[in-house]
This record gives structure tokens, C-alpha cells and sequence, in this order.
């Protein structure tokens, strides 16, 4: 004999809700955490290639300073980071060319080209860098940041990364 | 198995008994008029979670308060659906409170032995238009500001004491980012406090004397 089982009203009215119920646990469940784990899905790319500009910008031997700024986006805020870096052409060879970082590997002051001295001059502990960036005299632990490079139509490109 | 781990937490919890007493308790034949309060009970718990989750993006500055709404709207995955629900579930939740009110009041059934039920309801709806209130400041636009100025100006009209009170609710004299601090303190905090606990005594109220019937003519 077949067992007939008749749903009675309660288990029809518990079935019914409990399926409602995980149809919309599901919807409103999976939205809430697409919702919070949303900004971990949008990281940005730091690094990047930066033009500096065209090879006439910068004379053959002479260290040559180009500014630049980098902006973040995290949320509702922007934060504007500025940043600088000496292009140096040794030769008119395209891939003869130097990109060094501003920031003195010290205390992350700026330093200068100084013609007279040769060299890089950071102003806050009298550090001296030479042409390729080695350290030559003061408190800097290692030679200045280089940049890698590339010239690409006549213009100078740099690979730019975070610290 | 599952009937194993139930019977186990049964005998500890008793969860069959609170069941029986709060779910299946005898009700009267009524209407649909009497399902008002627990769609005002589902509303709160919607705006609760949902004001949960804008507190992860919303910051209550007036730098930020606009910028993390706009944030909120067009930056973050589903983050429109979830201030949408909490914008409209707040005006939803003010007019089924008041219905549900209206309700209780035409069927007289504030009446012997109700009375706390109705005193706490009404302590309920003012804390409800007062969320409403404090939550309208919150996204910091243009409407946002000058209705909560209007708002707190009309406090300022009370005899004597009138510019003090307009003060504390402003945080000084004018609005300013004190006034969007403490609003958001209260709406966060102070008010769901206060909502939780008259709730508390609302429900128990009704499970312990159970819902009055319909008026006979």
C-alpha cells in the first residue's frame, strides 16, 4: 500500500516560508557582501609608465629636473603625492639616459644637481651624491632611486614605482 | 542528527517553550488592520541592519558626510540598494507606526489591562519621528541642512528656555559639524538604545497579555 502523506496546512505554511525565506536570505545575503568586501575588488596599479617628455627637453650631459604628481583615489578621498626626478642624457644614444629619484635615501629630503660640485646636494644633512647617484659623502645609507627608462617617438618615458 | 542537535539545545534552551508562548499564542479572529505592529517590528529590524552596513562607508564630517554618501551611491557594489532601503524604509516605518497607532486608538485597545503597551507605543513613535529627524541631517546636502535648521529654529520658539534647548540640540549656536556629530551619535546610538528597550517592554507586554479582539458593535 502506497503511504499517501497529506500535507497538512502548518507543514504546508513552513515549507512555503521556508523556502521564501532562503530565496531571500540569498538576495539580500549575497548583495550585503558584495557591499563590504567592495573595495578590497578595486585595487589600483601604482606602477606605471610616466612620460617626461620629449628628448629635446633635455641637454646632453646636463642633469635635468622634472616634477610630477601621483593621485590616489581610496573611497571619497584623493591624496596628491608630487614627485621629482633628474633625467640625465649621457650621450645622443636613445638608451643612454638616467632617471634618478629626487628623494635622498636618508631622510626622503629633496636633493639638487649642483653644477659647480658635481654632484647631488641634499640640503638637510649634507649629503653628496655623484652623477650616477652613488653615494659620495654624509648620512645616506645607498645611492639614489634609479628609474628604468625607455624613449619611445622622440619622447622619454619612466617606469615609475611607489618607494 | 538534526533532530539530535535540536532536542539537545531544546533541553537547555527551551527553545520550543519560547515558541509556543511568543509564536503560537492564542489570538483572536482579527483583521489585517492587526498585522501593523509586526510590520513595524520587520521595518526596524531592515533600518537597523541597513543603518549597520552605511556605517562602514558613512563618515559624519562635514568634509566627508556628502562626499561618503556619493561614495556610498556610485562607488560601492550594491551600496545604492542599501541606502535606498534605508531612505524609504524610514518614511515607510513613520507611516505604518503611525497606522499602526491609529489602529490601536480606534479599536480602544489602549483600554484595562493595556495601558503600558499604549504609553510605551507612544514613547516608541515619538523615538521613531525622532530617528527620522536626527537621520535627515545625516547626508549633509542643501534639503538636509536648512530642514534641520527650520527644525531647530522651531525648538528655539519655546517660552524662556526656548534658545537654550535650540543650543544643546545645535551643539552651540549655529549648525555646524557639532550638530552633524551629536545627530549622528543619537541616531546611531542614544535612540536605537532607547527603541530597544521600549520595544522590549511593548513585546513582552503583548505576548504576556495577548492582543485585545476586534470592538463588537
Amino acid at each position: 500500500m502506497a503511504r499517501s502523506h497529506k500535507l497538512d496546512r502548518r507543514e504546508f505554511v513552513a515549507i512555503v516560508l521556508a523556502f521564501l525565506g532562503s530565496i531571500m536570505g540569498v538576495v539580500v545575503g549575497l548583495p550585503a557582501i558584495g557591499y563590504l568586501i567592495d573595495p578590497a575588488t578595486k585595487t589600483q596599479k601604482k606602477e606605471d609608465w610616466i612620460s617626461v617628455g620629449p628628448l629635446e627637453n633635455y641637454p646632453i650631459g646636463i642633469p635635468t629636473l622634472f616634477s610630477f604628481t601621483r593621485s590616489t583615489i581610496n573611497g571619497w578621498e584623493k591624496t596628491v603625492n608630487s614627485y621629482g626626478v633628474y633625467i640625465t642624457r649621457w650621450t645622443e644614444a636613445v638608451d643612454d639616459i638616467s632617471a634618478f629619484s629626487n628623494l635622498c635615501t636618508h631622510l626622503s629630503c629633496r636633493v639638487t644637481w649642483n653644477d659647480d660640485e658635481m654632484g647631488y646636494i641634499c640640503p638637510c644633512h649634507d649629503g653628496i651624491f655623484d652623477d650616477q647617484g652613488e653615494v659620495v659623502a654624509g648620512p645616506p645609507p645607498e645611492a639614489l632611486h634609479e628609474y628604468e627608462t625607455k624613449v619611445e617617438e622622440d619622447v622619454i618615458y619612466i617606469y615609475f614605482k611607489e618607494g | 542528527m538534526v533532530l539530535k542537535v535540536y532536542t539537545w539545545l531544546d533541553e537547555r534552551l527551551g527553545i520550543t517553550t519560547i515558541y509556543d508562548l511568543v509564536l503560537d499564542r492564542k489570538v483572536p479572529k482579527v483583521n489585517w488592520w492587526f498585522t501593523l505592529g509586526s510590520a513595524s517590528l520587520f521595518l526596524f529590524l531592515i533600518q537597523a541592519v541597513t543603518g549597520v552596513f552605511l556605517t562602514v562607508y558613512y563618515v559624519p564630517s562635514p568634509d566627508h558626510a556628502f562626499d561618503s554618501i556619493q561614495y556610498i551611491m556610485n562607488g560601492v557594489a550594491f551600496g545604492w540598494l542599501i541606502r535606498g532601503i534605508h531612505h524609504w524604509g524610514a518614511s515607510v516605518m513613520v507611516i505604518v507606526v503611525f497606522a499602526h497607532m491609529l489602529r490601536t486608538f480606534f479599536m480602544a485597545a489602549y483600554k484595562y489591562p493595556r495601558e503600558l503597551t499604549w504609553i510605551t507605543g507612544v514613547f516608541l513613535l515619538i523615538t521613531t519621528l525622532g530617528m527620522g529627524f536626527t537621520g535627515y541631517l545625516l547626508p549633509w546636502n542643501q534639503r538636509s541642512y536648512w530642514a534641520t535648521t527650520v527644525g531647530t529654529d522651531l525648538v528655539g520658539t519655546v517660552p524662556f528656555i526656548g534658545d537654550f534647548l535650540q543650543a544643546v540640540l545645535r551643539g552651540g549656536t549655529d549648525l555646524s559639524a557639532v550638530t552633524l556629530a551629536r545627530f549622528f551619535s543619537v541616531h546611531i546610538w542614544f535612540l536605537p538604545a532607547v527603541i530597544l528597550i521600549l520595544l522590549g517592554i511593548h513585546l513582552y507586554m503583548v505576548v504576556k497579555l495577548g492582543i485585545s479582539s476586534v470592538p463588537k458593535e
